[in-house]
């Protein structure tokens, strides 16, 4: 078998996409659709910045499995608090991840999970409050491949 | 040695891999490695005496903060619903004697404690060296009627992590005097340096000349086996020993020897002594 | 092999405390756009919709897109002002329901 270093370096690359979402050719989320679901979630509101954190790595040693946290300043009172926080990446095959639903009862809008990212990308994610008012947060993590492709 | 790795360079050159010579090395993260803020790890250790390095370290040194943080919290370390698994099978009836595990084996908190780190041992019956996937099947032939579990299925990894899980912290320690397991090293040892595949690359080349570097975007362990079976993000499910030897010796483009025969047999004896002092980790978590 | 799922809420606070709950769930969550070796799509089923109530009242959920990684973990908080029992629930796309309870004595 021929490979050159190109043809291999593709088809280790295809490979380890292949593992996490399977198609090589399949389009993907891109920055312009993130922002559309941002636009759309705020609805009226222009999303500010502060008041919500995003906590990411900023290198993933694997991207089937990377941690990630959310935390809203917020006093979490019955009359004002943390309705939503949605996550959206933009460089995997969708650009949808979770929607936390928060109440007053959580007490702290805080949460995180781990996601899948497909490749080095940005990840977003957006607040809103009770009074409808919307905040916003982007990290970018960059999305290692293994030493041997393998 | 200067041709060696010459050989190396062109083997990895060729195919786009690299291992980041002077520019980029990263010293295994000096941190401590601590379950549930109780159970101290021993995780670096002095070497045992023929070994080629001073110091073993736990491949956990070489992970990112993230990855380590999950191996410190039982609760959070995906490892453990294997475990949870395992012990539910340990309780289970299964064969023609209608016996489970615990029928003859009781409470494996206990009966099971310092097995983890004292396997392979010598069997006489076989002749052979004997890991605990190994044992699980003898006990299940020969005590439980039951049929012997295939290589990674069934229960042999949740059952086998169980069993190594009891001996979460204690050192690993091999007994070499017992039957012909010297012999068994000795080829092991062989397997671990004898380069192979496309590539041409041995165990040693990365795990003991290049650990620390970089291989691509990999940063190169020890390759100790005491975290095994370990929980590997890149599939989201435990992997076992003989997979990962295989996986390996796989991405070395070269045709890799079946689980648990005699060169991968020799070569657990082998690796498994290369950790001697260091902590049982199942299930470990890796990248 | 499905396991049950994995809660952790600590077994006692104080009224007004702000307690941490970690849950994992054994779960592949397929993606719906892998294919198998034959090239044919293996069909998304995934956790969609995680519930936390506490005494019968939501305190937090999640709509879950399979982004999220198998085995899924979510870790959030709860303020806790009288004893009592919280409900999990995952929801799988096949409209399985995986549930578990934890009780907490609050002082």
């Amino acid at each position: 078998m021929n490979l050159n270093r190109r043809q291999l370096l593709t088809r280790t690359v295809g490979v380890s996409l292949a593992g996490l979402f399977g198609v090589q050719s399949r389009a993907f989320a891109t920055p312009e659709a993130v922002a559309e679901a941002v636009k759309s979630f705020s609805g009226d509101s222009e999303p500010g910045s502060g008041r919500i954190k995003l906590t990411t790595p900023e290198i993933a040693e694997n991207g089937n499995s990377v941690p990630i946290g959310v935390s809203v300043d917020s006093p979490m009172s019955d009359d004002d608090y943390v309705t939503q926080v949605v996550i959206y990446a933009d460089g995997n095959p969708n650009p949808d991840v979770i929607t936390f639903n928060f109440t007053p009862a959580s007490g702290e809008a805080t949460a995180s999970t781990r996601m899948r990212l497909a490749k080095t990308q940005n990840v977003v994610a957006v607040a809103k409050m009770s009074d409808g008012s919307v905040f916003t947060d982007t990290r970018n993590i960059k999305v290692t491949i293994g030493g041997c492709g393998g | 040695m200067k041709k060696h790795v010459q050989q190396l360079g062109v083997a990895i050159g060729v195919i786009g891999l690299s291992f980041a010579s002077t520019s980029i090395v990263a010293e295994p993260v000096d941190d401590k490695l601590i379950i549930d803020d109780e159970i101290e790890m021993i995780s670096r250790a002095k070497a045992p005496e023929g070994h080629p390095l001073p110091e073993v370290i736990s491949g956990w040194h070489y992970r990112t903060p993230e990855t380590r943080a999950i191996e410190t919290d039982t609760f959070q370390n995906p490892g453990m619903l294997g475990v949870e698994q395992g012990e539910e099978i340990w309780n289970t009836v299964e064969g023609s004697e209608g016996k489970s595990c615990a029928s003859c084996h009781d409470d494996a908190a206990t009966s099971m404690k310092g097995v983890g780190a004292a396997y392979p041992k010598w069997d006489e019956d076989s002749s052979k060296p004997i890991n605990i996937e190994g044992r699980i099947n003898k006990c299940r032939v020969e005590n439980m009627g039951a049929e012997a579990y295939k290589f990674d299925k069934g229960g042999q990894k949740p059952l086998t992590a169980y069993i190594k899980h009891q001996s979460l912290g204690m050192p690993v320690e091999l007994d070499l005097s017992q039957g012909e397991m010297q012999s068994w090293w000795d080829q092991g040892k062989e397997t671990y340096y004898k380069r192979t595949g496309q590539l041409n690359l041995s165990c040693a080349s990365c795990h003991e000349q290049n650990n620390g570097k970089y291989i691509r975007a990999d940063h190169l362990s020890q390759g100790n086996v005491n975290g095994f079976p370990t929980y590997r993000l890149k599939q989201n499910k435990l992997i076992s020993l003989h997979n990962r030897f295989r996986g390996c010796i796989r991405d070395t483009r070269a045709e890799f020897p079946a689980a648990f025969s005699d060169t991968l047999m020799g070569l657990e004896v082998y690796t498994t002594w290369r950790g001697t002092g260091l902590s049982v980790e199942t299930p470990a978590v890796r990248q | 092999m499905a396991s049950k799922p994995r809660v952790k809420v600590p077994k006692s606070a104080s009224a007004g405390d702000i307690i941490t709950i970690k849950t994992l769930l054994s779960h592949t969550m397929e993606s719906g756009i892998r294919k198998d070796k034959d090239g044919n799509v293996i069909p998304r089923k995934i956790i969609n919709k995680f519930v936390c109530e506490f005494n019968g009242a939501v305190v937090f959920s999640c709509d879950i897109d399979p982004a999220i990684a198998a085995n899924p973990y979510l870790e959030f908080k709860a303020k806790v002002t009288e004893s009592g029992t919280f409900k999990f629930m995952w929801t799988d796309d096949d409209g399985t329901v995986f549930e578990t309870e934890k009780d907490i004595s609050v002082s």
